[in-house]
């Protein structure tokens, strides 16, 4: 049984349409990546999960229950980390990270030390006068030192120098080792490349990709420049080639990765003297996932000549 | 000066943001002042009544210490008696509250950072709020001043008292710019400037009740504290009394001396920071904070112990002078009548004392939405959404906050009519006897202050985000309706709404059990209402 299940998910903040029809299925024991732009319903779909918000239609299932119903008992089998920490200013972040513990049913209070440890974070000083990556680590203290089956983690990592980024992996790999599932949206794609094993990627309130960092590497092209003693032809006649241009001399192509193998073979026939090949990052992936369909969206004429072509 | 680039666009985004707040400020007090005036001068239409009023007002040291010095018997006195320390008191919070909002509160959320980092320059933030502050002060006063007029007051005692009025807003504006360095809170800036405001009142009182009576006994020279109070000042400058117009540059000689205080103080601390260094504080927390009644304690245990201060100082104060207002009635029967008429029952000391119980209600009902609204505070700060992913149900969350609240106000109404019965026991001889009644008749305000926590309980529920406006209205209409219902002669539908209205009047007459049973049942309706629309509600929204 999934940890999560989402189906056709949909939200509206009055005329705005912020989840439209969204899917997401996280399994038990997984680091599932959630990636999107800015304003692309992340926040909303996580406030869904946990209860605080509620669905207009579609199905949200959290460990099993319904996270509006249930969400009390579900709150003592997860621990949530919001992108944007704020804290009571008048407590210190010892007195938070112990509250917070505390409410959601008991922390580990070796594990509390050794994290206030390992995150540099000074307990004593109040929540007032912490920044922005100090009041975040509060939050990722309080979440990892209680033992749940469930973290949310919502952007846990902004405001973070890398030093710490890296304790945070560290951390991540621990709970994932110890059983633990945990859904983690972010913006920094390195730290999804590195923890995630499936990632979904919504876009506009509902989910365009999702599957592991290896299927989606499939579904994208690598990029090749190469520079050759002779012009190249018959690149078009190849499958799985894409995009193919010429730019100060050099050839500039896409290639699906499958499909790698036939293009160099064409290539070796006309001289190679250069070559680099950019395989697809998850950014780019994500780049190229926004950038063209923005590009459709924004000039009609072009969307509509797109779906004339496929008639 | 570079210190002050970008003055005047910051002024411009100060006046974009209250826009509506200003206006309300700027007509609402010469509409006040009109409607007080016409209904004043209808009920002492002659020389006779006015002279009547005029003796008592100042042989009565109670009257002397609540409505300021009267200063003849002019219809216009008997206005600024009836009327200036009820104005001067909005004038004197509305400016230090601006004051605040445009200066600390911006460098509490960040906003101040923004703006810093732009070609704005390092006094200009304070500058453009003082400006507009002290221009909405002027503009209030200027309008008052033909609001009187157009009552049919004489000329020259409008202005004086229009100015006695924007005086105390252009004071307390000064007063802020200084408390807004101090504190590290908005929160804490205008406690502090509040206190201040209750000082002053304190101060004022005082010296007007230590003043001596001329006479013909219709005026009353105030002693020397009333001189050190900004509150004070306003009634110095006796408009329709001999008008002393060189009184009016005091308060212009405070304001200059907080700016030039304020600048001082913003150029020797860093953006953000107050003027006390943060100490270390607990690196773990204690057993009894770690719930939310341990939370809802530790939040609130600051502003209680606040309150407590100044109802206990209040209490005693309030008793102490009933005893002195018994003797002042066995000396002038003429005032006893008088008072008679106005306080309704049978003895004048218990009539006295159920007024000031009354009072404390009133203020306290201050509280109950102070506290209650820091839930709304904590959901658009975003802690309320990090709250609420624990294990904790959003009904045990807010049903805490509503009992803490609630235990805070019996608390405060129990120290009110101890103190109060105290202060009048240790002068007649039974302390704790008074104390003992006092404090019982205190506690039967408590269903009327519990409809107020369902007021804003239920209006967190049902209009988060017009919460915070609506709750204090809701309260200031009950005040106004409360202090000013009577003298506006307001029909009793419109009276009833406050559930002020329904509290038996205890100690002056007995205790009736029904309306305080309405009331409560009331106040659970709405509290049922508040907490069922929370639970049904997006958080945060």
């Amino acid at each position: 049984m999934p940890v999560i299940s989402i189906d056709n998910l949909v939200k509206t903040f009055g005329g705005i349409r912020a989840l439209d029809g969204l899917d997401l299925r996280v399994e038990a024991g997984e680091v599932h990546g959630f990636l999107g732009p800015n304003g692309s319903g992340k926040s909303t779909t996580i406030r869904i999960l946990l209860g605080l918000l509620r669905h207009d239609s579609g199905e949200a299932r959290v460990l099993g229950a319904d996270p509006w119903r249930d969400a009390v008992r579900l709150h003592r089998r997860l621990a949530y980390v919001p992108g944007d920490v704020s804290l009571w200013p008048n407590l210190s972040g010892g007195e938070a990270i112990d509250l917070f513990g505390e409410l959601r049913g008991g922390l580990d209070r070796r594990r509390r030390d050794e994290l206030l440890q390992r995150f540099d974070l000074d307990p004593t000083r109040g929540c007032r006068t912490y920044s922005k990556g100090n009041r975040q680590k509060v939050a990722i203290v309080a979440a990892f030192s209680s033992n749940v089956e469930l973290y949310v983690l919502d952007e846990p990592t902004s405001g973070l120098d890398p030093l710490m980024e890296a304790v945070f992996q560290d951390e991540v790999r621990r709970i994932k080792q110890a059983g633990a599932t945990v859904l983690l949206s972010s913006h920094v794609l390195a730290e999804v490349e590195a923890l995630c094993d499936r990632v979904s990627i919504i876009r506009e309130g509902r989910t365009v990709e999702s599957g592991s960092l290896a299927e989606l590497r499939h579904l994208t092209r690598t990029a090749v420049i190469v520079e050759t003693a002779r012009p190249v032809t018959g690149l078009d006649a190849l499958p799985g080639v894409h995009d193919v241009r010429e730019v100060d001399g050099r050839t500039h192509l896409e290639v699906e990765p499958a499909h790698l193998d036939e293009l160099l073979g064409q290539l070796i026939r006309f001289g190679v003297r250069a070559l680099t090949s950019t395989p697809p990052t998850l950014e780019q992936l994500f780049l190229r996932h926004y950038g063209d369909e923005r590009v459709a969206a924004d000039d009609p004429e072009s969307a509509e000549a797109q779906r004339a072509g496929t008639r | 000066m570079t210190a002050l680039t970008g003055t005047r666009r910051l002024a411009r985004l100060v006046l974009r943001r209250d826009r509506i707040r200003l206006v309300i400020w700027v007509l609402g007090t010469p509409l006040l002042g009109y409607a007080l005036a016409g209904s004043v001068a209808g009920i002492y239409p002659d020389e006779a009544a006015r002279q009547g009023y005029a003796t008592t007002s100042a042989s009565s040291l109670v009257a002397r210490a609540f409505n300021g010095p009267i200063a003849g018997t002019d219809v216009g006195a008997v206005v600024v008696a009836e009327t200036y320390v009820t104005l001067a008191l909005i004038v004197a919070l509305l400016s230090t509250f601006a004051v605040t909002r445009h200066t600390r509160q911006n460098e509490e959320t960040g906003r101040a950072e923004l703006l810093g980092a732009s070609v704005v320059g390092r006094y200009a933030p304070l500058t453009a709020a003082l400006l507009v502050v002290v221009a909405a002060n002027l503009a209030a006063a200027a309008l008052l001043a033909v609001a009187l007029t157009g009552a049919g007051l004489p000329l020259a005692g409008s202005v004086a008292a229009a100015g006695a009025v924007g005086g105390v807003g252009v004071a307390f504006t000064g007063v802020a710019a200084v408390t807004a360095q101090v504190s590290v809170t908005s929160r804490g800036a205008n406690a502090l400037a509040a206190a201040v405001v209750g000082l002053s009142f304190v101060l004022r009182a005082a010296g007007d009740v230590l003043g001596d009576t001329s006479a013909d006994g219709t005026r009353v020279e105030s002693g020397w504290p009333s001189w050190l109070s900004p509150l004070g000042w306003g009634n110095q400058v006796r408009a329709f009394g001999g008008e002393r117009w060189w009184v009016l540059a005091l308060p212009v000689a405070l304001l200059l001396a907080g700016v030039a205080l304020a600048y001082a103080l913003a150029e020797r601390r860093d953006q953000g920071a107050g003027l006390v260094a943060p100490r270390p504080k607990p690196a773990t927390g204690a057993a009894w904070l770690l719930s939310p009644a341990g939370l809802a304690w530790r939040m609130q245990r600051g502003t209680l112990l606040g309150w407590a201060v100044g109802i206990a100082v209040l209490g005693v104060s309030m008793g102490v002078a009933a005893d002195e207002f018994n003797a002042m009635i066995e000396q002038n029967p003429a005032a006893a009548e008088a008072i008679n008429a106005m306080g309704g029952g049978a003895d004048l000391v218990d009539a006295y004392l159920a007024a000031m119980l009354g009072l404390f209600a009133l203020t306290i009902g201050a509280y109950v939405v102070q506290a209650l609204l820091r839930i709304r505070g904590d959901e658009a700060d975003g802690v309320l959404e990090a709250a609420l992913a624990t294990a904790v149900s959003r009904t045990r969350w807010l049903g805490t906050q509503v009992l803490a609240a609630a235990l805070g106000t019996l608390a405060l109404l129990l120290l009110a009519g101890l103190t109060t019965g105290l202060g009048y026991g240790l002068v007649t001889g039974d302390p704790l006897g008074e104390a003992i009644a006092l404090g019982g008749a205190a506690l039967l305000r408590l269903p009327a202050l519990l409809v107020v926590a369902g007021v804003v309980t239920a209006l967190f529920g049902l209009l988060p985000r017009r919460s915070v406006v609506l709750s204090w209205t809701a309260l200031l209409v009950f005040l106004l309706l409360g202090q000013l219902g009577a003298v506006l002669e307001l029909p009793q539908a419109a009276l009833n709404v406050s559930p002020y209205t329904h509290v038996p009047s205890v100690p002056a007459v007995d205790p009736a059990v029904l309306p305080l049973v309405l009331l409560a049942g009331v106040a659970a309706a709405l509290l049922t209402v508040g907490v069922t629309a929370f639970r049904h509600r997006d958080v945060p929204s």
